[in-house]
């Protein structure tokens, strides 16, 4: 006696979080049943290994059916083919997007492209995350890319509209959108201390201020790209480390300011010029694609290290970032203060969320 | 004369990409009527085309309304080559013509493509201009109101019930034309469902022509199916019970008028013995019983019926006048002849109805059930033994004529078995046949026609246009029963149609009761159970050699006898095992394979307090002297107490110790016992053997003669209980349970089973099928964990073979939560309650006169407590016999259409009925594998169906689906070829229902109503 045809279709369609989760996370069938009765809920039912079997079975046919709406989201709110209560829906969705830690670490900032879709194998054996939850996060990404690319309005909101996802997961899905199409480079090793909530939170300070949408919210692709003429003003910023006077009355200011306060103020005083120096190439470099790019492995090898290896308390580098840019204002000499508040007030947002071990 | 019928295209939605070059479509939409055809616009290049379309307006006859079906096709405009169908849309306009259902059908209806299933929706708004016509002669039936609930529909009031329709109508089944041979199986599937829908369409209108001229309004308990008979034709038949019906508009309209209807009908079955103790006796749970009249098996076995057959072939012995008579009761002679003279004009005295307005029911007689075997197209036919016996059938169709209203071959087939039910219901004493219903098996060019019901005497109060008789009502008016009524015997002790052991009533003492009663009906409300139900099945597969025609038919004609007494014994046996002594809503169902023959009865069994506390089960060893055997037996046999003992406590059954005086000794009925043992052989001396063996006076003795038997024994104990917290019944509702909340889960699943064709024989069958239902039921429990404490109602298993080695079993169900704490206390509130009801109720009758009426309902004792809760949350809504919690309704959501298979919703009440859901849908799939496999296909095509039904329903204006039924999933693979082929045919009500909570005023209802006489009949008798 072989079971040939073995169904159930309820009218509200069953939606089990836990087999849901399973599904998900990419195990076949047969795993995932070993895994339920793992969890000890045969003993909890008194149900045998063959209902789980054809339960589970179940479960993932009407996901796999599910899959195809979720592509799509508002599909699933408009269908008529699945009667789902709205918070059973918002739970598919809000799963279904949801990704892994350890996998958006490796992809952040990549191309979303076949390429990067052919590592995913070797993306899944250094994760331990199955090699189909792999591809359901990387087609994630690469979808919500593929919609909200070029299109007006904010980022979040484009997310948000048209994926139907919680505030927190269409953030987050900005920042990865952000991230693949600026291709900043987050994978080198001096960056791996870095979370991707690090790399969100940075994201976000810099659609807001850094992107053509700051200045202007009727452009194409507002919050993808990086405002151009921001960059090539930026460097302006030059004359902060190259004008030897301006340097040193800079670096007067902020002493005069931390003397007594900071207790690594020899080290900060010591190192003011190199820091400085680095914070401002930094700025004059972003007219190249390269430097746009390697932007992260420069704040951290350029300030974050350096004052690491002098032991630097948070509060020190907050202290002192606040009064550098602070300072600025004061110099007679520089006219670009409007300029140096969009370019710092942002990195020093950026430079205190990346200052840690 | 005519009508005007408008329909307008709006938009469409989530359309198929059909030009892969532009990734985008140029959609345009047909919409036809008979003949006539209209098209939209183009609407170029977009995948959500908004046409927002003219009027288009069809002047058609009201004939033509009736039976065609609109037909909207959605196509993609191509230049070059021929346009190409995205799919159809079909919208039976019958609601919209009369007039208390929908006014207009307006919505989103899922695109149908039955290669490729549903592919994008389309809005669309129909309206029918309806000119009255006064034409006597006239061919359509338009107003006639059409039901599936198988009660009086909520909302309405039923002020005379006529009786049985009955039409069927014959075609080509296009499937088998030639020209199928040369069209795409799009076109041929097409073609099938338009003219399924056509000939739906004609039935009811002409089915709505009887129900005119018995001068009726409505038909309740319609019941359509279909039988493809392949070769022979396609054959779509409805039986129904014609009603005049009366919407209840307000409340205080209704309640009078109420009043006397069930004051009469409680009263008139007690008349016979005035007792004016009855109401206040102590132990009042009345309980119920029934006999059962296996009349396949009357007819088949020859040795042990001849007098039942003698009995049933004269059908003029008046019953009226035999029983009045013997009992001497002037009243019950009156009603007898009134109720006959009412029913004699009828040739059929049939109902479908499976629940009654209070009283209707007077007495029940037991299960009447015929069977036939039929060859499709052969003249002749050895066809059903006994009363079917000379029978021949003929070729269905000239096909020179085809098309033809010719179908006088089926009607004459149903007539036979028709005739055949009225005999055996006159054997039992009853006039009438109630949960009256039929069904086919086919395979090949074999046919088993079926039809069953449960014979009663009813009250003639609601059969016809006569006033009742005013002296008659009040002089009974003292002698309020306590719901045992039914109970009681209709037919003549001393001449009795079939042994039966009969005792005075536990309940009133005053009549007879049968042991056991057996019935196709739902449990009457006003019954007494003790304890919960739980659901019966009987389970039986028999082999058949593969046979051609007459020899085929004559094998089968051979085996259904012992099946179907195979399947009474195994209920008999599980009834027992669960001690319990009546079976309500009890189908029998017989499927007939290429080789088997397998047999699925299900029912609710419960223990009705007028009738006896049933015997236990012994066994009896055949060969006595073997030591290690008798240790054997015994062991059984305490398994077998054990298991007894334990269902008792599962099921909450302790029924109260009434002593033996009281009850009196059993009307001896030496042949009694014989009749009830389990052995197939026909020989009288086994009989008296065993007889002497079983010392205790009401045990059940199971033979234990060879590993047959053994084995039947283990299955019996191989039932598992459901988990703890779930309860199954396939009748409406659980009795004992009565705090329903409103979460419900309907569910259909099906499970399609390979055999290893190697060494079948009948035992390994039977554990096979046994095995696939437990599993399923299992799996069920499963699934729906997360609604514990839960019952599923109205479970429905249908079996069919659909190939050699393959048996499907389709299960469809509702999962209903109930409230655990108020459960409990219900339960132990019960046997207080029953103790002193009456006091009980007269307290609470000064508080809360409605809803102490429902209280007063013996059958329905709630807890005070609940009563005075739910008096708070709706002034009178809870009147009703299912005490329903009163749960505000979670955030619900726009456009969720619930569907069950009960006439009720949980904790809502339906406020209008909209019209009827007929629908019929092919699916067909060429790349099987690519879909998910069968399992795969099917799931996809019945979450489909499902869709389609709720967007006809939404588009009506209504919420829900009552009395949902799937009636046929046939479904058929090809693996090698990739191929599968599916037809499901479902029905049920449209309606709108309100959340008890969101009702401000006391709505209509009905068992509301019925509460008043009720109360009124307490005050007098305390």
């Amino acid at each position: 006696m072989t079971s040939e045809l073995d169904i159930f279709v309820g009218n509200t369609t069953l939606i089990d979080e836990d087999v849901y989760r399973l599904w998900l996370d990419g195990y076949s069938v047969g795993d995932a049943v070993a895994l339920r009765v793992r969890s000890g809920i045969l003993e909890q039912t008194g149900a045998t290994a063959a209902v789980l079997q054809s339960d589970t079975m179940d479960h993932y046919r009407t996901f796999h059916m599910l899959e195809r709406l979720l592509h799509a989201p508002p599909k699933l709110l408009h269908q008529l083919i699945y009667q789902i209560p709205p918070s059973r829906q918002a739970l598919l969705i809000e799963r279904y997007y949801a990704f892994d830690e350890a996998f958006v670490r490796e992809v952040l900032g990549k191309k979303l492209s076949k390429g990067t879709k052919k590592d995913l194998d070797d993306i899944s054996t250094k994760t331990g995350i199955t090699l189909k939850s792999c591809r359901r996060q990387f087609d994630n990404f690469k979808r919500v890319f593929k919609v909200v690319e070029e299109m007006r309005g904010s980022l979040v909101d484009n997310v948000q509209q048209h994926f139907l996802l919680s505030d927190r997961l269409a953030r987050d899905y900005a920042a990865i959108v952000f991230f693949a199409n600026n291709r900043f480079e987050t994978g080198k090793k001096k960056l791996q201390y870095l979370s991707f909530g690090d790399f969100a939170f940075c994201a976000e300070l810099m659609i807001q201020n850094w992107t053509l949408g700051a200045v202007d919210s009727q452009v194409d692709d507002m919050d993808m790209d990086l405002d151009k003429e921001f960059l090539q003003d930026l460097k302006e910023l030059k004359v902060l480390v190259a004008d030897k006077d301006l340097l040193d009355l800079h670096k007067s200011l902020v002493c005069t300011a931390l003397r007594g306060k900071l207790g690594v103020f020899s080290e900060m005083e010591a190192n003011f010029k190199n820091l400085s120096r680095g914070l401002v190439n930094v700025a004059t470099k972003l007219t190249h694609n390269k430097d746009v790019r390697d932007l992260f492995v420069d704040l951290v090898e350029k300030f974050v290290e350096p004052c690491r290896s002098d032991h630097w308390p948070l509060s020190d580098v907050r202290l002192f970032l606040n009064q550098y840019s602070a300072s600025v204002h004061s110099l007679d000499g520089f006219r670009h203060q409007a300029l140096w508040d969009r370019y710092m007030g942002t990195l020093r947002g950026c430079l205190l969320r990346l200052y840690h071990d | 004369m005519p009508g005007k019928l408008k329909v307008k295209i709006v938009a469409g939605r989530h359309l198929p990409v059909m030009d892969r070059a532009s990734d985008l479509t140029d959609a345009f939409v047909e919409v036809k009527f008979g003949n006539t055809t209209f098209k939209t616009d183009v609407y170029p290049k977009s995948l959500n085309p908004q046409w927002n379309s003219e009027w288009f307006k069809f002047e058609v006859d009201d004939e033509d309304l009736q039976d065609e079906p609109l037909q909207i096709t959605v196509l993609d405009h191509d230049t070059y080559s021929a346009n190409d169908a995205i799919g159809k849309v079909y919208i039976d306009i019958d609601p919209l013509l009369y007039s208390e259902a929908a006014t207009v059908i307006s919505g989103w209806f899922p695109i149908y493509d039955t290669i490729h299933g549903i592919r994008g929706e389309i809005n669309v708004v129909v309206k029918v201009d309806l000119f009255n016509d006064l034409n006597r002669f006239r061919q359509s039936s338009c107003g006639v109101k059409f039901f599936c609930t198988t009660s009086i529909p909520k909302c309405y009031r039923a002020v005379i019930i006529h009786g049985f329709v009955e039409e069927l109508v014959v075609n080509e089944d296009p499937e088998y034309q030639w020209i199928d041979r040369i069209r795409t199986p799009r076109a041929s599937n097409e073609a099938r469902q338009r003219l399924i829908s056509l000939m739906s369409g004609e039935l009811q209108r002409k089915i709505g022509l009887k129900v005119l001229e018995m001068r009726g309004n409505a038909v309740v308990g319609y019941l359509q199916c279909f039988d493809l008979e392949g070769e022979s034709g396609l054959v779509v038949r409805a039986i129904g019970t014609a009603c005049t019906l009366d919407k209840l508009s307000s409340p205080a309209a209704f309640l009078p008028a109420c009043n006397s209807p069930s004051k009469e009908m409680k009263e008139i079955p007690f008349n016979e013995d005035p007792n004016p103790n009855t109401h206040s006796s102590g132990p009042s749970t009345p309980l119920k019983n029934q006999t059962y009249s296996f009349s396949p098996s009357k007819s088949y076995s020859r040795q042990s019926s001849s007098s039942d057959t003698d009995l049933s072939l004269t059908p003029k012995t008046g019953m009226g006048s035999g029983s009045a008579g013997k009992e001497g009761g002037p009243f019950k002679a009156l009603l007898r002849q009134q109720t006959q003279s009412a029913l004699e004009q009828r040739e059929f005295p049939f109902f479908t109805l499976t629940a009654f307005p209070p009283g209707f029911l007077v007495h029940v007689g037991g299960v009447v059930s015929a069977r036939s075997v039929k060859l499709l197209d052969r003249i002749h036919n050895p066809a059903f033994v006994g009363i079917m016996g000379n029978t021949r059938s003929y070729k269905l169709l000239d096909w020179n004529s085809f098309n033809s209203d010719e179908p006088e071959t089926r009607d004459a087939w149903w007539a036979e078995i028709r005739q055949e039910i009225k005999s055996h219901a006159k054997a039992l004493g009853c006039h009438a046949v109630v949960g009256y219903s039929e069904s086919t098996s086919i395979c090949e060019e074999v046919c088993i026609l079926s039809a069953s019901g449960t014979a009663a005497v009813l009250n003639p109060r609601f059969l016809q246009d006569g006033t009742v008789e005013g002296c008659l009502e009040q002089r009974l008016e003292e002698n309020l029963p306590a719901g045992c009524g039914f109970c009681h015997i209709p037919y003549d002790e001393l001449n009795m149609p079939f042994p039966a052991h009969l005792t005075y009533c536990y309940n009133c003492r005053k009549q007879k009761v049968p042991d056991v009663l057996f019935t196709t009906i739902d449990l009457p409300t006003d019954a007494t159970v003790i304890g919960k139900g739980c659901l019966i099945q009987a389970r039986l597969c028999r082999l058949k050699k593969k046979a051609q025609a007459e020899a085929n038919a004559t094998a089968i004609s051979n085996l259904l006898p012992f099946m179907e007494y195979e399947v009474h014994t195994q209920l008999m046996n599980k009834l027992k095992l669960k001690g319990m002594n009546a079976l309500f809503g009890l189908r029998i169902q017989i499927t007939v394979g290429e080789n088997m023959l397998m047999g699925l009865a299900s029912a609710t069994g419960v223990y009705l307090a007028a009738l006896p506390t049933p015997g236990g089960i012994q066994i009896a060893g055949k060969t006595p002297n073997d030591g290690s055997y008798e240790q054997h037996i015994s062991h059984m046999q305490k398994k077998i107490n054990d298991t007894i003992a334990k269902n008792k406590e599962l099921y909450e059954i302790n029924p109260p110790e009434i002593s033996e005086e009281i009850i009196g000794s059993p009307i001896p009925e030496p042949r009694q016992r014989s009749r009830l043992l389990r052995s197939q052989s026909e020989s009288s001396d086994e009989v008296t053997e065993l007889d002497l063996s079983h010392g205790k006076k009401d045990a059940f003795v199971l033979e234990i003669d060879d590993t047959d038997a053994m084995e039947d024994v283990h299955s019996l104990l191989t039932d598992v209980p459901p988990p703890s917290g779930f309860y199954s019944c396939n009748t409406e509702i659980m009795p004992g349970i009565n705090n329903w909340t409103s979460e419900i889960q309907m569910f259909t699943s099906v499970r399609v089973i390979r055999l290893s064709s190697l060494n079948l024989t009948n035992h390994a069958l039977n554990k096979n099928f046994n095995d696939l239902c437990e599993n399923l039921l299992k799996s069920l429990y499963f699934k729906l964990r997360s609604m514990i404490p839960c019952c599923l109602c109205h479970v429905n298993f249908t079996v069919s073979l659909p190939e050699d080695e393959l048996i499907q079993v389709t299960v469809t169900a509702v999962a209903i939560t109930f409230d655990k704490n108020q459960a409990l206390q219900t339960t132990k509130a019960h046997v207080e309650k029953s103790l002193q009801r009456a006091s009980t109720d007269n307290e609470e009758l000064l508080q809360f006169p409605l809803e102490l009426c429902s209280d007063s309902l013996p059958s329905h004792p709630f807890p005070p407590a609940k009563a005075v809760t739910v008096e708070k949350t709706s002034p009178m809504g809870e009147g009703n016999f299912r005490n329903r919690s009163a749960a505000p309704c979670a955030n619900s959501t726009v456009g969720v259409v619930k569907m069950t298979p009960l006439s009720f919703i949980p904790g809502a009440k339906i406020t209008k009925y909209l019209g009827i859901i007929n629908m019929f849908f092919i699916r067909e799939t060429t790349s099987l594998r690519e879909e998910g496999g069968v399992s795969g296909f099917l799931h996809a095509f019945i979450a489909e169906v499902f869709a389609m039904v709720r967007a006809h329903v939404a588009a009506l204006g209504g919420n829900a689906v009552v009395s949902y039924i799937m009636k046929q999933c046939v479904f058929m693979e090809n693996p090698n070829k990739n191929q599968a082929q599916c037809l499901i045919n479902v029905s049920g009500d449209a309606v709108v229902f309100a959340r008890e909570s969101e009702l401000e005023v006391v709505s209509t209802q009905q068992p509301a109503a019925n509460c008043q006489p009720a109360c009124t009949g307490g005050e007098v008798t305390t």
